[in-house]
């Protein structure tokens, strides 16, 4: 019961925030960019409902693309993580011998250095671009994937049901769609939710650090920097995004939690 | 079980060490412009810069042999420890190094035990104690901190600090008074996590049978929480350090940043940003091998403190 309600939690800020988002883009029709020198740091008002920034830019209109750039992002870094994450993990449970050692070799190779130190060793290359930052990512998120295919796959492979439908003469792809990925699902739900929420804190951290995605593009880490020095004044320029972050990590750790009773 | 936890961890440290060599002779090959006019403007200044210049830098450096003869000569002398001279400092950069790892080291370990300190006593209190508000409310804070990623974490702990209360430095390095927005952000992190981990393995001591017949035999409850709870529930914990280390690299990277605290963090971050190729093998290197020796020293431990684990035959995580 506890699971089930703090899932609910999650996917309504969830569902909050990009309603919210979505909205407050559509109504209102600026660019992110679109700078008003004449008008910094403007009160609210029906033309800016949250008021404006050091540029005269909509504070409403960057957080709202800057929270979904972050979903986004996180969403298909995960998604090309998931893919051969899983796949290769089924492969070397079933194939076993050379395969798996081989694939397991390759995420030692990975895990020899902390995430973020591999990331932020690609990114040496062409700071701000995304391209690194993506490729860095994907390449650490999707080791848990495979890891935990590879134990849950090599465990039911022997489960006897599994045995009993290989020698009744079924075939790989069909045990496969009709017992093995049902079982990984919840499974696969719990980890695309961790690594979604590890994408989002890495990528504003590290904009955050003047490595990752450069402003002007609106993300919420480079946002939270930019609008630091005007601190005292606008206070509430800082701690908006900082919110949005926290909010957005927060509901996914609130819905990972249902299935690893699962 | 010890070779196979050694041939493990001593591949990756040839990893490290092979990728942390590779870089600098990536990056000078594959950016554009010509390699020995670069580092030629790097030393002397773009006004100083002459094709004669060029051409010296050209020879001293090996710079007109074949490729693969300058990728062995780089790990050759990556092999003999010799990392160069930081670009932007014209120090070199085990020099640099030497100074920044004691900052970090210092900072990491102070952080990690803090952490302790407040995550053990809470995580058992919370396990045994049986008022609901308590304990609820600490479980609300520990999500609520492991939802803000550390930097977010450092700011808000400078604009309650250094802002509104003015009593500590956001940023720099002068006293000690530096070290504690640092430490505290990162123990804070770690403490959030641990501590629910402390929790739950308290409780689950609880059910096992030498400590229900330690209750029956007698022993009162804080006894026999002392005498055979706290002791095995902390294992989970030491397992839970190399996860642990992984937040401590990867905050330190941040945390530095963030606070302009002079640690090896800080010192990689800026050398990705001011392009200074030998300073960003050198930390790459230390950083990975430092990762890889926690590893080792967590995976010996966990071998020693839980006798159980010895039965099994190791084949990794």
């Amino acid at each position: 019961m506890e699971n089930k309600r703090t899932f609910y939690i999650g996917l309504y800020i969830l569902i909050f925030l990009a309603f919210f988002s979505i909205l407050s883009q559509i109504i209102l029709n600026y660019e992110s960019d679109q700078q008003d020198l004449f008008n910094i740091f403007a009160n609210p008002s029906l033309e800016h409902p949250l008021g404006t920034d050091q540029y005269g830019r909509d504070v409403l209109v960057r957080v709202a693309q800057a929270t979904q750039l972050s979903f986004f992002l996180a969403l298909i870094t995960t998604v090309t993580a998931f893919i051969p994450g899983v796949t290769l993990g089924i492969l070397a449970a079933y194939k076993g011998g050379l395969t798996d050692k081989f694939l397991n070799i390759i995420c030692d190779i990975l895990l020899a250095l902390p995430g973020l130190l591999l990331i932020l060793v690609l990114i040496a290359f062409s700071p701000g671009d995304f391209l690194p930052l993506y490729i860095g990512l994907a390449l650490i998120l999707w080791i848990e994937f495979f890891k935990i295919t590879r134990l849950k796959t090599k465990s039911l492979l022997v489960e006897p049901f599994v045995e009993s439908s290989k020698s009744l003469g079924f075939s790989f792809f069909y045990i496969l769609r009709k017992l093995i990925i049902p079982k990984l699902l919840p499974m696969i739900f719990t980890i695309s939710t961790f690594s979604m929420s590890t994408a989002i804190i890495a990528i504003s951290s590290l904009s955050a650090i003047n490595v990752g995605i450069r402003p002007p593009t609106a993300e919420l880490g480079s946002m939270i920097i930019e609008l630091l020095p005007y601190y005292e004044e606008e206070p509430f320029l800082v701690l908006l995004p900082s919110f949005i972050i926290f909010l957005i990590v927060l509901s996914l750790q609130l819905m990972s939690k249902r299935s690893v009773n699962a | 079980m010890f070779i196979n936890i050694f041939i493990k961890r001593f591949f990756q440290v040839i990893v490290v060490a092979l990728l942390s060599s590779s870089i600098g002779f990536l990056m000078m090959h594959l950016l554009p412009g010509d390699i020995a006019m670069r580092i030629a403007a790097g030393r002397y200044g773009p006004d100083g810069l002459t094709a004669e210049i060029a051409q010296s830098v050209r020879m001293e450096l090996q710079l007109n042999k074949p490729l693969y003869e300058q990728y062995l000569i780089s790990i050759f002398n990556f092999l003999k420890l010799d990392l160069g001279y930081s670009l932007v400092s014209g120090n070199s950069v085990i020099q640099e190094l030497k100074v920044q790892l004691g900052y970090s080291f210092v900072l990491a370990l102070l952080a990690f035990i803090v952490s302790l300190i407040i995550a053990i006593p809470l995580g058992i209190f919370t396990s045994i104690s049986k008022y609901k508000f308590v304990n609820n409310s600490v479980m609300l804070i520990s999500i609520i901190i492991r939802a803000i990623p550390p930097f977010v974490l450092a700011l808000i702990l400078i604009l309650i600090f250094s802002i509104w209360f003015n009593i500590l430095p956001p940023a720099g390095f002068e006293s000690w008074k530096n070290f504690v927005l640092p430490t505290l952000t990162l123990c804070l992190g770690l403490a959030a996590v641990s501590n629910r981990l402390i929790t739950d393995s308290m409780n689950d001591v609880q059910t096992y049978s030498y400590f229900r017949y330690g209750r029956f035999k007698g022993l009162s409850q804080n006894i026999t929480i002392k005498r055979h709870g706290i002791k095995n529930a902390l294992i989970p914990l030491i397992s839970f350090l190399a996860l642990q280390s992984v937040y401590l690299i990867e905050g330190v990277v941040v945390v530095e940043t963030i606070f302009a605290f002079p640690g090896i963090g800080h010192a990689l971050v800026h050398a990705i940003v001011a392009r200074d190729i030998p300073m960003i093998q050198g930390t790459v290197l230390i950083m990975g091998l430092i990762f890889v020796f926690i590893n080792l020293i967590v995976d010996i431990l966990a071998l020693n403190l839980d006798p159980r684990l010895k039965e099994k035959k190791y084949n990794g995580k």
